[in-house]
């Protein structure tokens, strides 16, 4: 599966894993998304540690599901991602609007 | 003089799938001049984003449209990609290639393809025709290797994550 969710209170932790290109982030967004609003989530953590490869499709992902949680009185945080892929990130500003947590939760 | 090592050409149906077979045949065949691996993954990058555009865009998700790709490896190391379809072309490259710009925000589509590709690439090319398509040529000399072996390891896995990679941070 390219996304596994775990929810723990109103935490839903959605592990990403593979490639997220073009292709592939329409089904990764659909399956956070179902997850997000069929649960009562305030928080929603993009556990980015098993994603091997990233183009811009996935700061398309991670605007999106931040502006998603913005909406719902939430926040929204990338966890764990490779060193390359924190670079496609900060290029965009992203982690302006979400941030991007790297071992013990320190801000990258 | 600089002589080219090594050449391919590849052409592929514009299809979502081939967004992955794109970057994969690129990462293969630049392997031979045994890069970096953050360089590895950035042009692998680069090539998703520029055959994502030629569907996305150039053949506005039509399927049957053809993407051809042709890379040269030359003796200084230099990389050289042209990524071609023969979709609808771009109307005005200079605002297409402004970062934020999308033509496609309901899809989530963060307008920063060009931006990617420019950052992480030496140099970037855009022909376009309006109703012939677009041909783009991108470049980047890979660095000298140190020798450093360890260096190597972990292609396969999360690119630039072990230490010792050095990649440079833009």
């Amino acid at each position: 599966m390219p996304v596994t969710t775990s929810l723990d209170g109103a935490v839903l932790t959605a592990r990403l894993s593979g490639d997220i290109d073009h292709f592939t982030a329409a089904d990764m967004r659909s399956e956070i998304d179902r997850a997000v609003t069929m649960n009562p989530v305030s928080e929603l953590v993009l556990d980015f540690s098993a994603v091997n490869f990233m183009d811009s499709s996935g700061i398309g992902l991670v605007m999106g599901r931040s502006k998603l949680m913005s909406e719902l009185g939430g926040k929204c945080s990338v966890c764990d991602p490779p060193a390359y892929i924190v670079k496609v990130m900060k290029l965009s500003g992203i982690d302006k609007l979400c941030p991007i947590l790297g071992e013990g939760g320190v801000r990258l | 003089m600089k002589r080219c090592l090594n050449e391919m050409k590849l052409s592929f149906p514009a299809r979502g799938e081939n967004e992955a077979f794109a970057r994969a045949c690129v990462s293969a065949f630049i392997a031979q001049l045994d890069p970096y691996v953050s360089e590895l993954a950035e042009l692998k990058t680069a090539v998703s984003e520029a055959v994502t555009n030629s569907i996305v865009h150039g053949y506005r998700g039509r399927p049957g449209g053809v993407i051809s790709m042709q890379v040269r490896l030359y003796s200084d190391r230099r990389v050289y990609i042209r990524i071609r379809d023969k979709g609808c072309g771009i109307a005005d490259i200079t605002q297409a290639m402004q970062p934020l710009f999308t033509t496609a925000p309901e899809e989530e589509r963060a307008g920063l393809g060009f931006s990617v590709m420019e950052s992480f690439t030496d140099s970037l090319r855009v022909k376009s025709s309006r109703g012939h398509g677009t041909s783009l040529v991108m470049e980047k000399t890979l660095r000298e290797r140190s020798g450093d072996e360890s260096v190597k390891d972990g292609i396969s896995n999360k690119s630039g994550r072990k230490s010792g990679t050095g990649s440079p941070v833009r």
